[in-house]
């Protein structure tokens, strides 16, 4: 899984099937410091998150099946999280206020 | 998945079986403003997409299962067309 940040969001009509019902979500890595970092992806949206929000991403299929419900759907990448904060441990273990 | 564009088809008579009656474009991955990143790539159509549309694609297994016949070689599939893209501030 991925942290990452909405950062915007694609309107589809025609589009597979299994996609219907689903929003689709463009969404940037954020690296351990909350800075945007790499490549944005596109993720089909379960949890009803909105731009600006940090999520929680899975870019594997098998489990994006498994939240769908439907062992044949062809979906890899999926918003399953709103992340409401993220705390990090400096290099000496001690953790960070 | 990723943004792309249509730039062109591609045309095989011999191709695999699996492969028949499947369109085969030729798509520029672009990026979130819609400005064109890497190279250009082949991938198949399942939702009669045409020149010069937006798309979205997806690329590993996810593009097998795509197709209506899933046992085939496919790594990219097309599996929507993009009617717009909104970019927060």
């Amino acid at each position: 899984m991925i942290i990452g940040k909405v950062i915007g969001n694609v309107v589809s009509t025609i589009k597979l099937p299994v996609y219907q019902g689903y929003k689709i979500l463009i969404v940037q890595p954020v690296n351990d410091k909350e800075e945007l970092q790499g490549k944005t992806i596109l993720a089909l949206d379960t949890v009803q998150a909105g731009i600006g929000d940090m999520v929680l991403v899975i870019d594997e299929g098998n489990s994006s099946r498994l939240i769908m419900n439907n062992s044949t759907a062809p979906v890899r990448t999926m918003i399953v999280g709103i992340v409401d904060s993220v705390n990090k441990a400096n290099n000496k273990g001690k953790e960070n206020d | 998945m990723k943004l792309g564009k249509v730039i062109g088809n591609v045309i095989c008579t011999q191709k695999v079986d699996s492969f028949h009656g499947i369109k085969l474009l030729l798509v520029q991955p672009l990026d979130e403003n819609l400005k064109e990143i890497g190279d250009p790539v082949v991938a198949c159509d399942t939702v009669q997409a045409g020149l010069n549309d937006i798309v979205f694609y997806e690329g590993g297994r996810e593009a097998a299962m795509g197709l209506k016949n899933w046992f085939n070689p496919s790594d990219l599939t097309i599996m929507g067309i993009v009617d717009q893209v909104n970019i927060g501030e």
